[in-house]
């Protein structure tokens, strides 16, 4: 069972599959300009509420009718999860309300009863959404630049390059994926999208760390065969690795709750995109940047 | 690799065991523990509030640089310094110097040891005020120090006040911390509902005992302010006649005449001396009490107050009264605050939270755990154990740090189980290798191991820079994310080179003869 030693010529699909990915970087790019993101309370700022209802009979409608009554501006009503229970998002609030969340209440209260709770209110104002959207991309950015100088003191500077090119592809794939779904993007995803770099950069430098051993082993092999070989020989390894994840992932999605699906699916696309990216993206450059002996014997 | 001396081995399993016993430890009752020490559960997990507070200290440089404005005046006469069209305009001091006092001022204003007027910070090697002289204009204004001083200063008082009004709710283990020099976090378990808090806060609470005006037309030492109610309003007179600062105490009780809330409150020395002054010229008079500009009540002065005690009227029920009562107990702030993020969870969100993520966690380690154990069937156990020993290694560190876990740690946790397995396999995949070279199985494990380990460290420590970047810039429940991932990195690579490589050590050399399939 899942002993992949076969002798795929994954170099044989290099081309097309560069190809496909490029495809979808430009939809992503395209959809991230033209289409947007869907940012969360957290970097959009704004008011988001969970809202459980006792009684099955307080429909959909009501609470929209309600909230439409109460003038708060653009507000999205949506169900979450059980059968009761609700998400209310309120965009841009104003400044100059001293206990909205308090009045929200009372009208609601007085409009469809006493039977809800809020199970959650998050609150942000537009300064601190504002900085928390800066320190997330920072965050990103910085743990990119981390990659690149660490796989670089690791190894060469092809390896690294080629390291972040597969990276970045996976980010934008991802939040690409996130902006045509219009899945929600908040502090969670940013925290997905981190691990996301974490894993797709595990899964590269195993392979990478095998290229160099067998560069360095078989002195008159060219890099395009070195690099199947070591695909090949660290493939169950890598197929391995991604179902374990992909497990304990599926089960966050499935089983975790509805507050960490969006998490969950960040970084089970994430999962797929790194292991397709190690090998069909960060190998490729290695072949492109014409790698050979002398490139990892030069370092020692 | 396969060879442990006794003393590491000792070493690997009282480690284990210490470790375990603190992550069980969680889930002891009090009396059997030997530790005080358990995780905590955020506020995601337990429910409660979360709200972040930023002093707006413009109010304070406003009034910091008025001062300034009469201070300078003055001086400049004392020491003959000749100067006119003097102004305050957008926070600065504006105005034309002569020129032979010139240098006399600068040397003044630049003088470091014990300047009267513009302060000399040791620490920052710098002034409270910078100035800036073209042909006879001078411009003064706060230096970027002068205006840390106001911050830091405001900022400590704040948080003060906020801490003993938190405290007087009496809320549960409240955390309330400074965060940089204009922020308040204010962390509130168990809160279910935290508007009545949100409303104490957000009040400056500036006490002030005034006269009304006698002319209904207001003249030049009054001002017009509103009543509570918004509609009603009245001429007040600009001399304060006693403020909350002269409080020593206030309580809300239930006046027997009328059947009314009410606040009493008594004063200090100073503040009876000019109270009884105040009321016994002051007969007949409207005396008006303004919190935070807006009157309360205006009652008339029957009979001079010389007690020092007091009370104030007005449209309050019980609730209101008591809340007055603890703002004038607790002060007031010295700038208003402003609630600029509040997150708040419901305790059965929080307790929904935990059991989804405790089931998710079982799940996901059962799949792991079988999917291993099918792989690699004796090496799968052992990876499998491994995992176990893992979890423990995780929780014990969480508790012995009383780490904070969040909803997103007990992703991490998970995460962690999923990704774990990693290090074993790259390893067994090796010995795989290294078996169909090497027949003598000691030599062919020993080398999968070896092999192995540059891939297993690179693979883990690019993970480990992503959760630690995540640690620093990551905020709130994200960083419990960033802890267990983190953790959950160095815990792998012990149980799997330490308690896996021992358990897979044991089993080669008894198997030694014997032909190993992975």
């Amino acid at each position: 069972m899942f002993n992949f030693r076969s002798d795929i010529r994954f170099i044989n699909y290099f081309k097309i599959f560069n190809f496909l990915s490029l495809i979808l970087i430009i939809i992503s790019i395209g959809s991230i300009i033209y289409k947007g993101l869907n940012f969360g309370v957290d970097f959009k700022g704004g008011t988001l509420i969970e809202l459980r209802a006792e009684n099955s009979e307080i429909g959909i409608g009501d609470l929209r009718h309600s909230f439409l009554e109460m003038n708060l501006g653009d507000v999205n009503v949506k169900k979450f999860g059980k059968e009761n229970d609700f998400l209310i998002k309120i965009e841009g609030n104003d400044k100059n309300k001293e206990n909205f969340i308090e009045d929200i209440k009372i009208h609601l209260s007085k409009d469809i009863g006493n039977n809800f709770s809020f199970r959650r209110v998050e609150d942000v104002g537009p300064k601190v959404s504002g900085e928390l959207l800066k320190s997330g991309l920072i965050a990103i950015v910085l743990s990119l630049s981390a990659m690149l100088i660490y796989i670089w003191i690791r190894f060469e500077w092809q390896f690294s390059l080629g390291a972040i090119v597969a990276l970045v592809h996976d980010v934008i794939v991802t939040i690409g994926f996130f902006s045509i779904l219009e899945f929600e993007i908040n502090l969670s995803i940013v925290a997905a999208v981190l691990t996301i770099v974490g894993y797709s950069m595990n899964d590269t430098v195993v392979i990478f760390d095998r290229v160099r051993e067998n560069l360095k082993k078989y002195t008159s092999k060219t890099i395009n065969e070195i690099s199947n070989l070591s695909i090949n020989e660290t493939l169950s390894r890598t197929i391995i690795t991604s179902l374990t994840t992909l497990m304990a992932l599926l089960s966050i999605f499935f089983f975790g709750g509805e507050i960490l699906k969006g998490f969950s699916f960040a970084m089970i696309l994430g999962v797929i995109f790194g292991t397709y990216s190690s090998i069909f993206i960060a190998n490729p450059i290695l072949i492109r940047l014409k790698v050979n002996q002398k490139s990892v014997l030069k370092g020692e | 690799m396969l060879y442990f001396s006794k003393i590491k081995v000792i070493f690997i399993y009282v480690l284990i065991i210490f470790l375990s016993y603190f992550s069980i430890s969680n889930f002891l009752s009090q009396n059997y523990k030997l530790f005080d020490k358990k995780i905590n559960l955020g506020l995601d997990l337990q429910g409660g509030s979360y709200l972040l507070l930023e002093v707006d200290s413009s109010p304070i440089i406003l009034q910091k640089i008025q001062k300034k404005f009469s201070d300078l005046k003055k001086f400049f006469r004392e020491q003959n310094i000749k100067f006119k069209n003097i102004k305050i305009e957008n926070n600065k001091i504006y105005f034309e110097i002569d020129k032979n006092s010139k240098d006399k001022f600068v040397s003044a204003f630049t003088e470091k040891n014990d300047n009267s007027i513009n302060n000399y910070f040791n620490k920052y090697k710098a002034f409270e005020f910078d100035h800036e002289i073209k042909g006879n204009q001078v411009l003064i204004s706060y230096s970027k120090f002068g205006i840390i001083e106001i911050k830091n200063s405001s900022i400590d008082q704040a948080l003060e006040i906020v801490r003993r009004r938190v405290d007087e709710v009496g809320t549960n283990e409240p955390n309330i911390l400074k965060r940089g020099n204009e922020r308040i976090l204010v962390e509130l378990p168990g809160l279910e509902d935290p508007s009545r808090i949100k409303n104490l806060l957000g009040k400056t609470a500036n006490l002030t005992f005034r006269f009304i005006s006698d002319s209904d037309t207001g003249d030049f030492g009054s001002e017009k302010m509103f009543f509570e109610d918004n509609v009603e309003e009245a001429f007040v007179n600009k001399r304060i006649i006693l403020s909350g600062d002269n409080l020593i105490d206030a309580q809300p009780r239930m006046d027997n005449q009328n059947n009314q809330t009410v606040v009493t409150f008594s004063l200090d020395r100073l503040g009876t001396k000019k109270f009884a002054r105040a009321t016994i010229e002051g007969v007949g008079k409207r005396l008006a009490i303004i919190l935070d500009n807006k009157i309360i009540s205006a009652p008339v002065i029957r009979e001079p107050i010389t007690g020092g005690n007091g009370q104030i009227s007005g449209n309050f029920n019980f609730q209101s009264a008591t809340d007055l009562a603890l703002l004038l107990r607790s002060g007031a702030l010295p700038a208003p605050l402003s609630i600029i993020e509040e997150r708040t969870v419901g305790p059965d969100l929080g307790k929904d939270s935990i059991d989804a993520g405790t089931i998710a966690l079982i799940i996901g380690f059962v799949l792991v755990i079988l999917f291993m154990f099918f792989k690699y069937r004796i090496f799968g156990l052992i990876a499998d154990f491994a995992l176990v020993v893992n979890l423990f290694l995780l929780i014990g560190v969480l508790t012995i740090f009383e780490a904070t876990l969040t909803l997103p740690g007990i992703a991490g946790i998970i995460l962690t189980v999923g990704m774990a397995v990693d290090a074993n396999v790259l390893i067994f995949e090796r010995i795989k290798e290294e078996i169909k070279i090497e027949k003598n199985n000691v030599i062919a494990f020993d080398g999968g191991y070896k092999k192995a380990q540059t891939a297993v460290l690179d693979a883990n420590i690019t993970t480990l820079i992503a959760a630690t970047i995540l640690f620093f810039l990551g905020s709130g429940p994200v960083k419990g994310f960033a802890v267990t991932l983190g953790i959950g990195i160095i815990s792998t690579l012990f149980s799997v080179y330490y308690f896996a490589r021992h358990l897979t050590s044991s089993f080669v050399f008894k198997n030694k003869d014997k032909i190993i399939s992975i």
